[in-house]
């Protein structure tokens, strides 16, 4: 008797079990608490945090426990939990000229207001297996930054808003009655999509497949003369106007990484010659997610600048209907699930198609 | 990782899951469906705990309008026992704590994929399509600014020739599941990845017909008794598949088989796709015949 239809549900439980084991891997070694991951894998915890749309350092370093690593599979988690809450307020706009700045650099300028600072970056690291962290972790103790760096000013100008002043960068005005920003997450996308539904989707997109666009437009495919004007990385407060109180409060402060990109533009009919800008923002340290993003960005204006717009990145449907990779991921792995149907109705048919041509040379 | 029992895996959480606002946002968007048989309804898709791809807009649709009386039948490829048929019947069977039954006759509500069962439906049903893509119209027009332009003028055209090259190239239509449907004289719809087989009982079928589409965020309907034509050609008819054998468990000839492959010699046994059907059948003490025979190409 034909049974392998049958029986889903132990199936079902008992792989779930096996997922545990695997998860927790040898019982010997003892397992990771939440406070590891997220204070020894912060950048692992901020792709989650940004693409799962939900600031919180524990649940993310929850999922990736959840997910045995596997940063989308943690995403997807993160989401479906933050799905569940409620939205309670619309924040202000963040503020990031007034950001705690752990990090600053410009490429577009030797030295100004407030210098450059490096901060934690793996930019300047010899890319050697540094051995000494594999020996156990009571040698290695860390070596703490001491406060030898000098301390940096409280607000440091945005290298966006010094050429702004002289008119060579395009100002960047809220639109009229500034509404508040639309939200994927209750109303679908619609297009042509507003920038602020555009940026909201591309902060939530896949690292990867924006590194990748972005990338494309370095080589050709959306060429637009990028200069990183300025990427910012630290603490920004998250300011809300409750209604009972009609003035803004702090609650909190989260991190992020700011990326203005400056590129050229050779004007159109009523604009002169400008720089234009592109934008990205994302949770936490996440230098590489925010410069794909701020390119990708520029790329989308193609349009809004009349520039000619045939390529994969400027494609506004194409870009933003594929950036998300929880959509991606489950919509690709859905092709595990079971497609007897459809398939013996391909089957019937190649039959039936080869017996025609069968019958056709026979009569040939 | 929580698996554990209905109450304390699901504490905490409404019925059904979706919060009561989301749950009438969703019902707004399956009236207007309903009033605008086989248009395309924008909704505001929630992120569901099942991954997209796997019946989060089916889940989100019946979420919305399953209530505590009603007793649920959920179906992959015609059978109640496929893992996912078996997930999404326990996620809803921990959420809501309504009965399951696998009789297509005994459930008011039943979400499917790929299927439409042998078993007539009845008024009052509600039959719950899970939908990978809407738009009918993809595959030959990408963009979905374009297709909503298609839609709102009833240019179909497009279609017709893919239909009429089909025939120029291999003598029928090649299009054997997901097969278009005009609903109602108006909109081009696209039935779900259900087998054409299929297609002809969705035509002024008693039962409310609705489909969602989570990753894609749209929700359609066809209300009950409305008129739903399978395109064609004047000299090309709509035609279902067939098969020249019966179900080698129930001896059932008319309802939509599955090949088994039995050996590595070519031994071949077809059986009823809905499993409840062919059950039913065989209550009804039908007569199987010899269960295995060989394929012919």
């Amino acid at each position: 008797m034909y049974v392998a239809v049958k029986g889903g549900e132990t199936a079902i439980e008992n792989s779930w079990k096996l997922l545990a084991e695997t998860r927790r891997g040898d019982p010997a070694v003892p397992e990771l608490s939440l406070a590891q991951i997220a204070g020894q894998m912060p950048l692992a915890v901020a792709r989650v945090m940004g693409e799962g749309s939900l600031y919180d350092p524990g649940l993310a370093a929850l999922a990736i426990k959840q997910a045995s690593g596997d940063l989308v599979e943690a995403i997807f988690l993160l989401r479906a939990y933050r799905t569940t809450l409620p939205r309670i307020a619309v924040s202000l706009p963040l503020d990031t000229s007034r950001m705690a700045l752990r990090r600053r650099i410009s490429a577009t300028f030797k030295d100004l207001p407030g210098g450059q600072i490096l901060g934690p970056t793996y930019d300047y690291t010899q890319r050697l297996l540094d051995f000494s962290l594999a020996a156990d972790e009571s040698g290695a103790q860390a070596t703490r930054a001491g406060s030898a760096a000098e301390p940096v000013p409280d607000a440091m100008p945005r290298v966006a808003d010094l050429l702004g002043d002289e008119g060579l960068l395009e100002a960047e005005i809220p639109p009229a009655g500034d509404p508040e920003p639309a939200d994927l997450t209750r109303e679908p996308l619609d297009f042509p999509a507003a920038r602020a539904a555009r940026l909201q989707n591309l902060a939530r997109g896949d690292e990867g497949f924006l590194l990748a666009l972005g990338y494309s437009t370095q080589r050709g495919y959306a060429w637009n003369h990028p200069f990183s004007g300025e990427i910012r990385m630290g603490e920004a407060a998250v300011e809300i106007v409750p209604e009972e109180l009609g003035f803004a409060i702090d609650i909190g402060e989260i991190t992020v990484t700011e990326c203005q990109m400056v590129n050229q533009f050779a004007g159109a009919a009523g604009k002169p010659p400008q720089f234009t800008r592109g934008y990205g923002l994302v949770f936490g340290a996440s230098e590489r997610k925010a410069m794909a993003m701020a390119l990708v960005d520029r790329a989308l204006r193609a349009r809004e600048l009349s520039e000619s717009a045939g390529s994969p990145a400027q494609d506004e449907e194409f870009v933003l209907y594929h950036s998300d990779n929880v959509e991606a991921s489950g919509f690709v792995q859905h092709l595990k699930l079971p497609h007897y149907v459809d398939f013996q109705s391909e089957l019937e048919l190649i039959r039936k198609l080869r017996a025609a041509a069968g019958a056709k040379d026979e009569a040939a | 990782m929580n698996h554990g029992t209905a109450a304390d895996a699901t504490a905490g959480y409404n019925f059904a899951y979706l919060d009561e606002q989301t749950k009438r946002m969703i019902r707004r968007a399956i009236l207007k469906a309903v009033a605008i048989p086989g248009y395309q309804v924008p909704f505001g898709s929630r992120e569901m705990p099942l991954p997209y791809g796997w019946g989060t807009g089916g889940i989100q649709v019946t979420a919305a309008v399953i209530g505590p009386h009603d007793v649920l039948k959920v179906i992959d490829q015609g059978s109640d026992d496929t893992t996912n048929a078996v997930n999404i019947r326990r996620f809803f069977r921990a959420t809501t704590g309504v009965a399951t039954t696998e009789r297509t006759t005994e459930a008011t509500l039943i979400q499917t994929r790929h299927r439409i069962p042998e078993t007539p439906l009845a008024e009052g049903q509600i039959l719950v399509y899970q939908v990978p893509i809407p738009e009918p119209l993809r595959w030959l027009e990408p963009s979905e600014a374009e297709t909503r332009r298609m839609h709102a003028l009833a240019e179909y055209g497009l279609m017709h020739v893919k239909l009429y090259e089909d025939i120029s190239r291999h003598g029928k239509i090649a299009t054997t599941y997901d097969y278009p449907v005009r609903v109602n004289g108006r909109y081009l719809m696209r039935p779900s990845p259900i087998p054409k087989f299929d297609n002809p009982k969705m035509d002024r079928n008693p039962a409310l017909q609705l489909f969602g589409a989570g990753r894609e965020k749209r929700i359609y309907a066809v209300p009950p008794h409305t008129p739903v034509k399978s395109l064609d050609f004047e000299d090309h008819p709509f035609e279902v598949q067939t098969w020249d054998r019966c179900c080698a468990f129930c001896g059932a000839t008319d309802s939509f088989l599955d090949e088994i492959v039995t050996d590595d010699r070519g031994g071949r046994m077809f059986v009823c796709s809905d499993t409840d059907y062919c059950r039913g059948r065989r209550e009804q003490a039908h007569a199987a015949p010899a269960p295995v025979e060989k394929a012919t190409a």
